[in-house]
Order: structure tokens, then C-alpha cells, then sequence
């Protein structure tokens, strides 16, 4: 068995699923809400980390009343639609920088996300659009990094 | 005593040894490991190790009991460092009563969210600081998302590692001093303890702890549990803070008891620590620094002259800039 994919149901919970490389078979694990709150608590990704780590990520994407103000404006500070760069680049995830925009469909989705977040968040999806080599976010890569990187929570 | 066997006449014991000795921990496991859990954790320390490398001394201001003034020590300690030319940050430790974002005027100044960092807030004497005061709402207790039950079960992880993105996360630069405020409670100088120690091959520890009391039986009670605490886990710089002293009446010089309980030279004494400075009570330093205004070094008050030889003191102790000299 060897871990396949991860699922997070929107309860609270993670579905981990595992396949057998033999027979294709697959098999879930399902975690209780404080379980999987604990771990989350811990600041690292189940099943691994696809973008690197982002400051204060955990603080920001936990707080349940954050102040509106706390940052400066997003657009200033996290370089326009460039891509930006990473925090601490994993070796493992190294790959050629391309020059990633934002179509205007997915710069009004954005407007959306808190400003508290929203310079992380932006970030997050760049680093993605890097990762997989994508030069134009829309909403669909939007909604693809949102799965793939568990985002639901955010 | 004979020792228990099984249906075939071997020791028990000397199985279920055998059956522990295969037993593996996450951290032996091979092969692909998908999560990475222990490699994650292994770049959270790293993260922090990088940023406090760029740190000249880890200051502390804690005491285990609450309204001691550890906060209003910690705001005009800063000041009075940064008035003598030093680069300071302070971190608010207390994210459930978070107050330094006040006392150091870090209100207003909205952070900068850069890929390589939170760039801090700048307040009096271009102290640096991050605090909840600057995060949440106003008005509104620090609150986490999760399960709405059972919150104790990863509450207290949750607060450890916005504790360590605090200190990590922030861009703080090359700075002499970053001053740590805990908040009330010696689990939270050993939470504190556990977090810096893990992040070198060295173990880190803060470079000078300053225990801040009042002239109290109970308050030395509870600082000597936190000076245990502190030496337990091998903290040797270790200075006791006297503060609410006493008062001076205008024009005099006398300092009068504003408590009955003991002098913190007697609780100093009965701890076993040294006494580093008592800070008599001036109304003027507390509305000041509630308002954001330390008074620090500033004037020739009585107080700013105790802030004054406090941070020589802190300069030339472990870490400082004149003991690096």
C-alpha cells in the first residue's frame, strides 16, 4: 500500500487513501476532526508539503477575527502579478521560473480572499502556477490548486 | 521469585523486550514517506535557526505571575536599549492578552507581507515588534478556527507555533537584542524553552532571562517555581526585576513600602538569584507607557535612571553589545 491521495471532506476531517501497487486496491483512512486538528496544528501538510511554507501561514489561515488593516496593501508588497518567489525553496521542488499572470476572471476571485490573506494566498497560487508550469491562473487552476493543496480550510 | 513464563517455558520478559527492541519510530521509517512529517519540522527549525542567527542576544522578561509588570519592563527596557543605539525587536509572547503592540506604539504601522518574511511593525525609537494586538480585531478575545469542542486537545500547539512563526517568520534583521515578553504561567517559560532549544545542534537558550517580581509573598512564590524552572532547563544568565519597589513623594528621594510583603532583595535572597534593579512605582512611567510613550532612559526621573543602568546591565551581560566587545 502507498499513500495515493488525500481528500478533506469539509467536516473538519482528512481522508487519507492508500493503493496497493499489486491489485490497484484502495483503501481510506478517515481522521477525527481533533486529530486532524492537532496535526494541522503542527504546521506541516499531510501527505507533504507541494509549496513551501508561507510566513506566518499558520497564524494567518487559523485566526478567527483577524484585523482587516494588519497588512499593507497586497498589490504593493507581493510584486503585481509576477510570480513571486519562495520563502525557503525545497530542492526537490526546483524548477524553471516562468513568468506567471492572472487573467482577469481570477484577479476579481481573488478580491474575494480577506486582505488579510490575500498577499499569502496570491503567493500560494503563484508558486503552484510555477510548479506546474502554468503562465495564466484562472479560476479553473484556482479550483485545481485548491484541491490539490487542501486550501478548503483557508 | 521465579520469573513468569509462557505455555512453552520462556520468559515472558525477556519477549516482550525483544518485541519492543522492533518496534520503530516515525522518525526510522524508510522508504517513501509521503507527508515528510519529520523533514517539515526539520525546516520549521531550520527557518528559526536562520532567523535568530541574525539575533545578537535573546533577551526574556517573564515571571510566572500575571500583573507583575512584565510588559510595561519589557516596553521600557526596549526603548532604553534603542535610546543607547541599539537595534531592538520585541515579541509579544502573551497572544492572549497582548499588550506590546500599545506600549510601543507598534498600532497603526501595518505589517508587510514580502515572500521572505513579515517585515515588522516600527514603533518608539524604531523598536520592531509583533504582537495579536496587531492581528485580530480589537475588542475581541484571540480566537482559533477549528472544532468548536475539545479545543484543549490543539490549542495549546496551535499558540506554540504562532509562538514560533513570531520569532521565525519575522523579518527581523540583524538586530542586537530580541526581547521575548512571556505571559503568566511557568508552562509558558518551558514552552518558551522547548521552542529555542530544538532549533540548533547547540541547544539554544535565551541569553539572559530577567524574572520580574513585586514586593509579595505570593509573586515570590511563584517566581521561585519559575526560577526552578529556568535552571532545570539550564538557563544561566538569570536576573531578578523588583518592580512597584515602593514610591517617592514629590521632591524627595526616600523610597517608601507600597507593599507590605517582602523587599525583592529578601525574595531575591530566598530564590537565590541576583537582583538586578527595583523599579519604584511612578505613575507617570505607567500612563506613558499605556499610552504608547515608554519613558525608557528619557529624563532624569528616578525610573528612567533604573531603565538606564538596566539596560547597561543587559549590555554587558551574556550577549550584549559591550560584553561583544
Amino acid at each position: 500500500m502507498s499513500f495515493s491521495d488525500r481528500d478533506l471532506p469539509g467536516d473538519g476531517t482528512i481522508t487519507a487513501l492508500f493503493r496497493c501497487g499489486a491489485c490497484d486496491r484502495e483503501m481510506a483512512m478517515l481522521t477525527n476532526p481533533m486529530e486532524t486538528q492537532l496535526v494541522t496544528s503542527l504546521g506541516v501538510e499531510i501527505g507533504g508539503r507541494t509549496v513551501p511554507e508561507q510566513p506566518l501561514q499558520q497564524t494567518r489561515s487559523r485566526l478567527d477575527t483577524p484585523r482587516d488593516d494588519a497588512f499593507a496593501d497586497e498589490e504593493a508588497s507581493s510584486g503585481g502579478d509576477e510570480g513571486s518567489t519562495s520563502v525557503i525553496p525545497a530542492p526537490e521542488h526546483e524548477f524553471v521560473r516562468i513568468r506567471v499572470t492572472w487573467s482577469p476572471e481570477a484577479t476579481d476571485r481573488l478580491g474575494g480572499v480577506p486582505k488579510f490573506v490575500r498577499g499569502m494566498v496570491k503567493r500560494i497560487y503563484t508558486d503552484y502556477a510555477q510548479e506546474k508550469q502554468i503562465e495564466i491562473i484562472t479560476p479553473d487552476v484556482m479550483d485545481r490548486a485548491r484541491t490539490e493543496l487542501g486550501l478548503e480550510g483557508m | 521469585m521465579t520469573e513468569p513464563t509462557s505455555d512453552s517455558g520462556k520468559p515472558l520478559r525477556k519477549r516482550s523486550t525483544t518485541r519492543a527492541r522492533t518496534v520503530r519510530g516515525y522518525a526510522d521509517l524508510t522508504g517513501e514517506v509521503e507527508s515528510r512529517i519529520v523533514e517539515q519540522i526539520g525546516e520549521q527549525h531550520a527557518r528559526l535557526a536562520s532567523r535568530l542567527s541574525e539575533v545578537g542576544a535573546i533577551i526574556v522578561v517573564a515571571s510566572g505571575k500575571g500583573g507583575v509588570g512584565k510588559s510595561a519592563v519589557t516596553a521600557n527596557l526596549a526603548v532604553a536599549l534603542a535610546a543607547r543605539g541599539a537595534r531592538v525587536g520585541a515579541v509579544d509572547a502573551d497572544l492572549n492578552g497582548p499588550s506590546l503592540g500599545k506600549m510601543l506604539g507598534l498600532l497603526g504601522s501595518p505589517l508587510e507581507d514580502r515572500p521572505d518574511g513579515i517585515v515588522p511593525a516600527v514603533g518608539v525609537a524604531g523598536v520592531r515588534g509583533i504582537s495579536t494586538d496587531l492581528l485580530i480585531e480589537e475588542g475581541v478575545p484571540l480566537r482559533w478556527k477549528g472544532p468548536g469542542h475539545d479545543q484543549f486537545v490543539w490549542q495549546g500547539v496551535t499558540e506554540a507555533v504562532a509562538l514560533r512563526e513570531f520569532i521565525s517568520d519575522v523579518v527581523w534583521g540583524p538586530i542586537d537584542y530580541l526581547i521575548i515578553d512571556i505571559p503568566p504561567g511557568t508552562d509558558k517559560i518551558g514552552r518558551f524553552l522547548d521552542l529555542v532549544s530544538e532549533v540548533g545542534p547547540s541547544h539554544l537558550q535565551p541569553d539572559q532571562v530577567l524574572l520580574v517580581t513585586i514586593p509579595s509573598e505570593v509573586a515570590g512564590a511563584v517566581v521561585a517555581r519559575s526560577a526552578t524552572q529556568l535552571l532545570e532547563g539550564g538557563v544561566p544568565c538569570i536576573g531578578l526585576i523588583g518592580n512597584m519597589a515602593g514610591y517617592t513623594k514629590p521632591g524627595e528621594d526616600d523610597l517608601l513600602p507600597l507593599f507590605t510583603g517582602p523587599s525583592a532583595g529578601e525574595i531575591a535572597d530566598a530564590v537565590g538569584l541576583e537582583l538586578w534593579s527595583e523599579i519604584p512605582f511612578d505613575p507617570v512611567l505607567s500612563s506613558r507607557t499605556d499610552r504608547g510613550d515608554p519613558v525608557g532612559a528619557e529624563g532624569d526621573s528616578i525610573v528612567a535612571q533604573v531603565f538606564t543602568d538596566l539596560a547597561r546591565r543587559v549590555e554587558h551581560g551574556p550577549g550584549g553589545r559591550e560584553e561583544k566587545k
